[in-house]
């Protein structure tokens, strides 16, 4: 007689699901990912405490003056005495809020633009891009409609760097498309024109061109005609960052097939038309992620005009460590700095992901 | 390339005659006075010299020089504008007229004042490269240093100096350079290097951004010399008698004893005619510098005698704590000196 034994269980498959599942299919899939994981654990467990420790536990956080702060750990009082100066400049405090009422304007004005039932939206941004830099303008430098002048020379800080920026996105875009279309033209003039404009600009680096702006274009000019400094400073930028923009640009509207252009020609579509109406906007849709990338740099280069003496974030947390009542400070605001900069950046970077999602028409593989 | 060359050329002749056409006599001071204020050139930033305070006004020694100017020319030291400049843009901007005073820690050389198209007004801190060095080298002189590892910044003169002088005394050195002088204080701290050098007012500077600074001490030796001063554009005597007699009367209201606080007794009651001439009791010694009769008093009254400057902002009433020095007066054994108002 046979007696039945049963046969010994196979082992339980391998969890896939659940947080267990997911380290060993993603930290521990072989010996070399699990070498990988271990080393990367023991830089985190070296680097993050110390880190942890500096900007936080041991940190001081109150106090007024540089002897309220013990040194051991990070002094963020020096940060918060001078926040304002970091994010005014000597923009004089009383009208600071001038200041705040154009931001807070341009981001409630901007706001409907993205929702997304939202009738007329191209005229209301069109409308918004055109009225928006005046009362900016306004409202930052006064000299009209009872608003006190407050002059360049007083702006600085992280306003600054916004003002900056974003004159330079909004001036480069639009000038790149051009030049970008400009290039491609069949009229030799205007192609050389724009050929010439685009490789003088990139040829040459942003730190230069701003060099020149301010040291040998004063001697250029009759005395007593002083070319605002922040003026120059954003022209430069504008031309810049316009010719770069314009080969991100061209790169898109060479990759639309000749189909198109021929296709619109079919419809009668004449240039201008057919442009902004079949090949920019598949163009402009595939080099997003250029554009993006060409207004983070932009963002981050504008801390160049350290070199001109104009005060931006950064270079007002500079001018903020060499008060001797702040000596030493330096880790601080670099920190500080770094952040702010990072938000920014990254902040710059969800909204193209954003974008792209909502534009994708099934080039996406 | 022929195109290139031929652009350069024209540059370079319009900016010699964007330079040579500029100034002549009496017009800086016609324009002061016309658009009320005076424009003045500083630094973007050197603790004691120009540095702007957690309420935003600018401070320091070189800031307090525009401040006599203006006190002098209408009255009101408040009444200056400031353009911070980068060591690079300085010379442009006094040249091309965008400032009317370039006071801006910088150094009096010949080249300077010979070929650069302005003129040095006085000597407002005489200052010289030293070292900072960690005592527990146990260092006493520079001459020790025979081997050491030295930071410095990049592209000052405080480089060449330094070759200079180990290579006079047949020593030998690493040097490593740093871009700015918060990355030379680290780098000390952590013992990356032995020593740092650089001008001696801005080692106290370095050594309170240390996190121990009783731990360091700077080195007795001078090995250069940098007289800092005031500057204006070349051709225009008047301004430079302005600018330069602004600087003379801080010091001579100090040798005289006349403070802020006891000047405008002293110019009502003083039986000293030094003192009489200086504060315009007596003459007219104003009217020859188109200036006020009362310009050393509001000078004195509203931005101090130069020992109250010297103190308030590098000296023991400040945080840099940095002694006199070749900055006494001359009867204080420094070297310090005004010609006197007669």
């Amino acid at each position: 007689m046979t007696i039945h034994t049963f046969k010994p269980d196979l082992p339980p498959p391998t969890i896939s699901i659940g947080a267990l599942g997911w380290l060993r299919a993603n930290l521990f899939s072989s010996w070399i990912n699990t070498l990988l994981t271990l080393v990367g654990l023991y830089l985190l467990w070296l680097i993050v405490p110390p880190v942890l420790e500096w900007a936080i536990f041991k940190a001081d956080w109150t106090g007024e003056t540089r002897a309220d702060c013990s040194r051991e750990g990070a002094c963020w009082v020096f940060i918060q005495t001078r926040f304002g100066q970091f994010m005014y400049g000597f923009y004089p405090t009383e009208l600071r809020w001038r200041v705040d009422a154009a931001a807070w304007l341009a981001i409630i004005g901007a706001a409907p633009l993205f929702l997304r039932q939202m009738p007329h939206k191209l005229r209301y941004g069109l409308g918004y891009l055109l009225v928006y830099p005046l009362l900016a303008y306004w409202l930052l430098h006064g000299g009209f409609f009872g608003l006190q002048t407050v002059p360049t020379s007083q702006w600085g800080g992280l306003m600054l760097t916004v003002v900056i920026a974003a004159v330079g996105i909004a001036g480069a875009l639009p000038l790149g498309i051009l030049l970008a279309l400009g290039r491609r033209s069949d009229m030799p003039a205007i192609r050389v024109l724009c050929v010439t404009f685009i490789e003088f600009w990139r040829g040459v680096p942003l730190i230069t061109v701003l060099f020149m702006s301010s040291v040998m274009l004063p001697l250029f000019l009759p005395e007593g005609m002083n070319l605002d400094k922040l003026l120059r400073a954003m022209l430069m930028v504008v031309f810049f960052e316009a010719a770069y923009i314009a080969e991100v640009v061209r790169g898109g509207l060479q990759a639309i097939p000749k189909g198109q252009y021929e296709a619109a020609a079919a419809m009668g579509l004449g240039y201008w038309r057919s442009t902004l109406l079949v090949i920019l906007p598949q163009a402009l849709k595939l080099v997003i992620p250029g554009i993006v990338n060409t207004f983070i740099a932009l963002f981050k280069d504008t801390s160049l005009v350290i070199i001109i003496g104009l005060f931006d974030f950064l270079n007002s947390i500079k001018r903020a460590t060499a008060d001797p009542a702040w000596l030493g400070m330096s880790t601080e605001g670099y920190v500080f700095a770094a952040l702010v900069y990072w938000m920014f950046c990254f902040g710059m970077s969800r909204y193209s992901m954003r974008l792209e999602r909502k534009l994708d028409t099934g080039h996406k593989r | 390339m022929i195109r290139v060359k031929s652009t350069l050329a024209v540059l370079g002749a319009a900016s010699l005659l964007g330079i040579s056409g500029l100034v002549q006599a009496g017009a800086t001071l016609d324009a002061v006075q016309k658009k009320g204020f005076v424009q003045c050139g500083i630094s973007d930033g050197l603790p004691g010299f120009s540095f702007a305070d957690a309420k935003g006004n600018y401070q320091g020694i070189d800031v307090d020089v525009c401040r006599a100017v203006a006190a002098a020319v209408f009255g009101d030291a408040g009444k200056v504008k400031y353009s911070p400049l980068t060591a690079k843009e300085r010379f442009t901007a006094l040249q091309s007229g965008e400032v009317d005073v370039l006071s801006r820690n910088t150094t009096w050389t010949s080249s300077r004042d010979a070929a650069m198209g302005l003129n040095f007004t006085g000597v407002t801190y005489y200052d010289g490269q030293g070292f900072l060095v960690n005592k527990e080298l146990g260092v006493g002189s520079a001459k020790e240093l025979d081997g050491a590892t030295v930071c410095i910044q990049a592209g000052t003169t405080t480089e060449l100096n330094l070759s200079d002088y180990f290579r006079s005394n047949s020593l030998k050195y690493t040097p490593i350079t740093y871009d700015t002088s918060d990355e030379s204080a680290k780098s000390l701290e952590s013992g990356r290097c032995d020593v740092l050098t650089s001008d001696q007012s801005q080692l106290y500077a370095q050594r309170i951004k240390l996190a121990n600074p009783d731990q360091y001490v700077v080195l007795p030796e001078v090995i250069s010399k940098e007289p800092l001063g005031p500057a204006v554009r070349q051709g225009d005597e008047e301004w430079f008698d302005i600018v330069r007699w602004s600087l003379f009367a801080m010091l001579n209201a100090e040798e005289l004893g006349i403070t802020s606080a006891n000047v405008e007794d002293m110019a009502k009651s003083t039986k000293n005619p030094d003192v009489a001439r200086l504060l315009g009791a007596e003459g007219e010694y104003g009217k020859d510098l188109k200036l006020p009769k009362d310009w050393a008093v509001q000078i004195v009254k509203q931005v101090g005698n130069y020992g109250e400057i010297f103190d308030r902002n590098v000296g023991a009433g400040s945080e840099l704590k940095i002694e006199r020095g070749l900055n006494a007066l001359w009867n204080n054994g420094g070297l310090q000196y005004a010609p006197p108002v007669r």
